[in-house]
């Protein structure tokens, strides 16, 4: 499995895919959420001020500063599904370990301890742990228990009823091990995604179990048999 | 089983399960949703269903789909109990001075640290007026000295009630944005907090040894005494607790490094929480109280005495039978 999944054990005893994310995404979304930070900030400053520089006005915005440096992502995060701004819009959520939402105490540690993340420079210390670590924690995430993973729905995309296979099914010429049936099965699932010609590529490498002739059509009823469909 | 079988007599279930999802995501359930008791035999059933594809490989596809759905059962279903966290009153008469109190060790060692190398400093500063020219420009050292200049400093003028709020929103940002970073550079095997506490007591020590050598010690100490109590003592707790994550990492005792770590920063979040809010409380009492212009036996009486409540708060508060 080339994918980047951390599992997760239920108590139901069935094991649940996490697809973690990784660095580019995420400095996506804290792009996204610095930027959103500034601009709020600077509204802030401007309705204060609008009034003239006045000591309770530059005492307001210090601690505003405050609360939205240390917790705008604390608060996104718990109160909002795990999702600051950033990672709404990126697609992103932090969730614990276990798979479930993030709760205060784990969101403030993550959130606190991007001080080392960011040591020496730049990130540099999150990075390394991020690139280092198999589901991409940074400091903060290993220390707090949590991970960042994508939360955008993508098997809305590939849903198994909608792949329709227009060629009559028909029995493969021996028998498939389990492994081979599912290759076959996923061949047909991501055959809408390919390119006509990558597709008749990929249909002619098992060219014992396809044939010489039309070996995507030959796969497809190959995959509809397997499916079931009647 | 084939695919079209086993989602044939699967369907009905995972779209039910679906729109209950919906719904309870956003937090409510609409009035053509299932009803809400119904989730957690679903949920099971969608896990059955998951661990069944998986195990015959029966499309990748639908195992994404189920995989997603159990994923958000799971994350409704096993969420953390909300609303039952944060008890203030609890937490300030009993689980942070027991926190503190756990950490014995650490609070007394970083107290002697910082409080001998601020000694140090300030005598090697009351000794060598040059000193502390290599750290602060001499504008900065004539504003200093003007600002509690005994006979007429800005300390002993009134200021309005416009800087005090100002002031306040002043400590609140950098002082407890100071007890952040220094908890979290503990992460750098305490490397990063101990120069943090190393920095702090030499800025203070070397300020107070070169005032008192100006003969300005009385409305120096009668200014921080008061808020001090909370300033100084929450900044060491933010400074324990930065040491809590570097000694899991230096000596992780029986457990890996990182079980160590985890359980370390754990354990400091009350300090570190703790601490947050002395600060606060240091942040009006520096604001609004220190600058005030009051007969220095007053000043200096409230100031024990905020040193004698922190250390009986901290070393009593919460203490049961056996504690």
């Amino acid at each position: 499995m080339i994918d980047t999944i951390h599992a997760v054990q239920t108590p139901e005893g069935v094991d649940l895919a996490l697809p973690v994310a990784g660095p580019t995404p995420r400095a996506l979304a804290y792009g996204v959420d610095l930027l959103i930070q500034v601009v709020g900030l600077s509204s802030v400053q401007t309705v204060l001020f609008s009034a003239g520089q006045s000591g309770f006005a530059q005492g307001l915005y210090l601690i505003a500063g405050f609360v939205t440096n240390w917790f705008y992502p604390v608060l996104f995060e718990v109160l909002s599904h795990g999702q600051t701004p950033g990672k709404r819009i990126v697609g992103l959520r932090v969730v614990h370990e276990d798979g479930t939402p993030v709760g205060w105490s784990a969101s403030v540690l993550r959130n606190f301890l991007m001080v080392a993340d960011f040591l020496p420079l730049l990130y540099l210390a999150g990075i390394t742990s991020m690139c280092v670590d198999p589901s991409f924690r940074r400091l903060g995430d290993l220390a707090a228990g949590t991970l960042v993973v994508h939360a955008e729905r993508s098997s809305r995309r590939l849903r198994a009823k909608q792949v329709e296979i227009a060629e009559r099914p028909a029995p493969p010429p021996f028998a498939l091990t389990l492994d081979e049936q599912s290759a076959v099965i996923a061949f047909a699932e991501r055959a809408p995604f390919l390119s006509s010609a990558r597709a008749d590529e990929l249909a002619a490498i098992p060219a014992a179990l396809t044939g010489a002739e039309e070996p995507r059509a030959r796969l497809l009823s190959i995959a509809a048999w397997l499916l079931g469909r009647a | 089983m084939k695919l079209a079988a086993f989602e044939a007599q699967g369907r009905a279930r995972w779209d039910r399960l679906a729109a209950l999802l919906d719904s309870l995501e956003l937090g409510k359930s609409g009035p053509g949703s299932p009803p809400v008791s119904e989730l957690p035999e679903l949920y099971r059933h969608v896990c059955n269903d998951l661990a069944l594809a998986r195990d015959r490989q029966l499309s990748s596809a639908l195992v994404g789909e189920l995989n997603e759905l159990a994923l958000r059962g799971h994350q409704l279903l096993y969420q953390a109990r909300a609303g039952q966290g944060a008890n203030v009153v609890a937490f300030l008469t009993s689980d942070f001075p027991r926190a503190v109190r756990r950490e014995w060790r650490l609070v007394l060692l970083c107290h002697l640290l910082f409080y001998s190398l601020l000694v140090g400093i300030g005598a090697l500063a009351y000794r060598s007026p040059e000193l502390i020219y290599s750290f602060i420009d001499e504008p900065g050292v004539r504003n200093m000295e003007q600002t509690y200049d005994p006979t007429h400093g800005l300390v002993t003028k009134e200021r309005g009630a416009e800087d005090d709020a100002a002031m306040f929103g002043f400590y609140i940002w950098n002082n407890i944005s100071i007890a952040f970073r220094t908890f979290a550079s503990g992460l750098a095997f305490g490397v990063g907090t101990l120069v943090s506490l190393a920095y702090n007591a030499l800025d203070f020590g070397l300020i107070a040894g070169h005032l008192i050598r100006k003969g300005a010690a009385r409305p120096f100490f009668g200014y921080v005494i008061a808020h001090g109590a909370f300033e100084l003592t929450a900044m060491l707790l933010s400074g324990v607790a930065g040491m809590r994550l570097g000694l899991a990492l230096v000596a992780p005792g029986p457990r890996t490094r990182l079980a160590a770590l985890r359980a370390a920063a754990r354990e400091s979040l009350p300090m570190i929480a703790g601490a947050a809010l002395m600060l606060v409380i240091a942040a009006g009492i520096e604001a609004f109280w220190s600058p005030r212009r009051l007969p220095q036996a007053l000043k200096y009486g409230v100031g024990a005495s905020l040193w004698l409540f922190v250390a009986t708060w901290l070393g009593i508060a919460g203490r049961v039978s056996g504690d």
